[in-house]
């Protein structure tokens, strides 16, 4: 074990190699490109072996991982805002293929404007297509997730892509304390070679993979694609359970419980949002605040249950969505609509409302968070919502 | 190699065995059909084939009903140039590794001329320059015939497509020139080893271009000029006739260009007009004669500097 001052760039490249991945496909984008310098610096240094290139895109990094995979191959790719926009041809037909592709992202604002700030919503538009999403509070975090990453995405009864969302600029480029465990220790985690599977392109055994498929069998693929989502709720539990046994850590799979013993109100978000949480929290609770915060880690597979019952104890549930969705119910965030809908059928059940926040990146404050975990108190005090979704520190 | 000997020069050198077998439902006569079959039968059973969108995938490879008795695998439309790179890629890494046996396979990629010189054309030039060992073909039936038959750049000059159909204001239909595909990739990756053109009406040097495709140590090239029966309007009996004549008249020429050294394959000893190709098809059926003498005039200026004539 090694404990370095690390960015999450640098833990996740340390993961990957770790997973000894074959295959690499590498193109620039600010914030994550990191991972990609450090890999290649990797390779160049002989730490690892790994087929690494260099693409002339998105798409075609993301159709290279795809067809590597498809081969056998433990692959490893990548990208931020507009680039993972370029990339969703192969990025949505990957799922339906079920190769087990591990992908990381710095979330970065979609252009236009051109912005190079957070935002979450490059990722959360993918989130109806297959791809297993998760999102690291720290740098910790993501060389974790992504080692959990192949043994969920390459589980037999899973066989979906995986993507690790890491906050653009904070998670990816500030450096934190970070465990990174020698390699022996993390291949008795994850063994150098994925487990085998039947949808393997290799001249031994002919199979055509992929094929034209209409209406006849189209409806039974989606529902198998949506069996090894459902699969993935379990074999995560699982994965977790492993981990925490070789590394005495990694955290619950799918949320974390923050100060919420006693806590009236809770706010739920995702990503690093959790670090300015737990700093308002620190001073509200001086004050003797009942207040607690919900670390959403893992949004697909989405924890239906787990998300449920964590949150119908609360009063007021305040949803921090870094993201948008124009237009939707409530004109509110991604995330919202998903909470909203889950707690729908519990029969005493917490007020929801909506937060936007750090919209068009920008900064996510200490002071923003306590003003939200007032004005959430208040609703809980007064149980009145004034305005179900509201812009945080927008000029109007 | 898994090849007795690289070079099918008659029927005897090639293999009985097929690849590309029954069981599709691509039209009568189709010229790309013709071509997998023979791309398949030269390549043998080490070849793993993936193929872009296109008429190779949405018309002959149907769920449970697959012609492909070697591993086949679907690409996007403009991925084939990043799927063979990332099959080779993987082959290559886990063998180099120790985690799959060392041995022979052929990476081949095949695209429509839409998947090749529009949509793909990007990809392919980043695999030409990948160290990774693949053959990427292009079936070019000069249009995309799969979606109805709409211009691509390797339409001729003077085609009907549907994008380009001749009217009472544009009369003379597709007026873009046929870009020249071998020759980018040529010119614009001189570590490409092997690029060559071929032709499904000249099968035995269809297939040896195949074969030293894959040979060649690194990225090749290879276009296919395949008739296509419904996007140029001609009987579907004509498909071989029509390819032949492609090439007599000029219209189409047959080379390879090894390690930089350019060598025609086949030079036509008197070469055919080119209103006897271009009657012979319903695209071109709204040109008049000033407009078959400009062809030939275009024709004519391109063999002379290739060397035909």
């Amino acid at each position: 074990m090694v404990k370095l001052i690390t960015t999450g760039t640098t833990a996740i490249a340390t993961a990957v190699k770790h997973a000894d991945v074959d295959v690499i496909s590498a193109y620039p984008i600010r914030p994550y490109t990191g991972v990609m310098n450090e890999l290649a610096r990797m390779i160049a240094d002989g730490e690892f072996d790994a087929e690494y290139i260099v693409a002339d895109s998105e798409h075609t990094q993301f159709e290279i991982a795809k067809h590597a995979a498809a081969c056998g191959a433990r692959v490893f790719t990548g990208s931020a805002g507009i680039g993972w926009a370029f990339a969703h041809e192969p990025l949505v037909v990957t799922p339906a293929d079920r190769v087990p592709v591990v992908a990381m992202v710095g979330n970065r604002a979609l252009d236009d404007p051109g912005n190079f700030g957070v935002e979450h919503t490059e990722t959360l538009i993918t989130r109806d297509t297959g791809w297993m999403m998760c999102w690291p509070e720290n740098p910790q975090e993501a060389y974790d997730l992504t080692l959990m990453g192949y043994k969920i995405a390459e589980d037999p009864s899973v066989l979906l892509p995986y993507v690790v969302c890491c906050d653009g600029n904070f998670i990816t480029h500030v450096r934190f304390p970070v465990d990174l465990p020698d390699m022996e220790t993390a291949r008795e985690f994850l063994p150098p070679t994925p487990p085998p599977r039947v949808n393997v392109l290799h001249p031994d055994k002919p199979l055509s993979i992929a094929p034209h498929v209409d209406y006849y069998w189209g409806t039974e693929i989606r529902r198998q694609m949506e069996e090894g989502m459902r699969n993935a709720i379990e074999v995560t539990k699982r994965v977790h359970e492993e981990f925490y046994k070789v590394f005495g850590r990694g955290g619950p799979p799918f949320i974390e419980e923050i100060a919420t013993e006693d806590a009236d109100v809770a706010l739920i978000g995702l990503g690093g949002m959790a670090m300015p949480a737990r700093a308002a929290i620190a001073q509200l609770r001086s004050q003797g605040k009942k207040v607690g915060y919900i670390k959403l880690r893992r949004f697909r597979p989405f924890a239906t249950e787990v998300i449920r019952d964590a949150l119908k104890k609360f009063k007021v549930v305040a949803v921090l969505d870094n993201d948008f969705s124009f237009g939707s119910a409530f004109h509110g965030g991604i995330v919202f609509q998903e909470i909203r809908s889950a707690l729908y059928d519990v029969s005493e059940r917490p007020k929801v409302v909506n937060y936007l926040i750090g919209l068009g990146g920008r900064e996510i404050t200490v002071d923003a968070m306590r003003s939200i975990y007032n004005q959430v108190l208040e609703i809980a005090e007064t149980g009145e919502v004034k305005k179900l979704v509201q812009w945080v520190g927008v000029r109007e | 190699m898994s090849w007795e000997k690289l070079e099918i020069r008659t029927l005897k050198d090639a293999p009985k065995d097929e690849y590309f077998v029954a069981g599709h439902r691509t039209c009568q006569g189709c010229g790309p059909a013709l071509a997998c079959k023979l791309i398949a039968k030269a390549a043998g059973p080490r070849a793993v084939v993936i193929t872009a969108t296109g008429c190779m995938y949405v018309a002959n490879c149907s769920y449970n009903t697959t012609p492909w008795a070697i591993p086949w695998m679907h690409a996007q439309l403009g991925g084939i140039g990043s799927a063979v790179c990332g099959a080779a890629a993987a082959y290559k890494a886990m063998m180099r590794k120790g985690k799959l046996k060392k041995e022979e396979i052929h990476v081949i990629g095949l695209a429509g001329d839409g998947g090749a010189a529009d949509i793909g054309l990007s990809g392919i030039s980043g695999a030409m320059l990948s160290g990774e060992d693949h053959l990427i073909i292009t079936y070019d039936n000069e249009s995309y015939a799969n979606t109805g038959v709409q211009a691509s750049s390797l339409t001729p000059w003077g085609a009907w497509t549907t994008f380009t159909p001749p009217g009472k204001m544009l009369r003379l239909g597709n007026v873009r020139v046929k870009k020249d595909l071998p020759k980018m990739i040529a010119a614009g990756h001189p570590n490409v080893r092997y690029v060559a053109t071929a032709s499904t009406s000249f099968p035995f040097d269809l297939m040896t271009k195949v074969r030293k495709g894959l040979a060649v140590k690194g990225p090749a090239f290879l276009q296919v000029h395949t008739p296509c029966p419904k996007g140029w309007k001609f009987s579907p009996e004509l498909t071989v006739r029509i390819g032949r004549l492609a090439v007599e008249t000029g219209m189409w020429t047959l080379y390879e260009i090894e390690d930089g050294q350019f060598k025609l394959s086949y030079k036509p000893p008197k070469r055919k007009p080119v209103s006897e190709y271009l009657k012979l098809q319903g695209r071109f059926a709204h040109l008049r004669e000033p407009d078959y003498r400009y062809i030939q005039e275009q024709v004519d200026a391109a063999c002379k500097q290739l060397g035909i004539d």
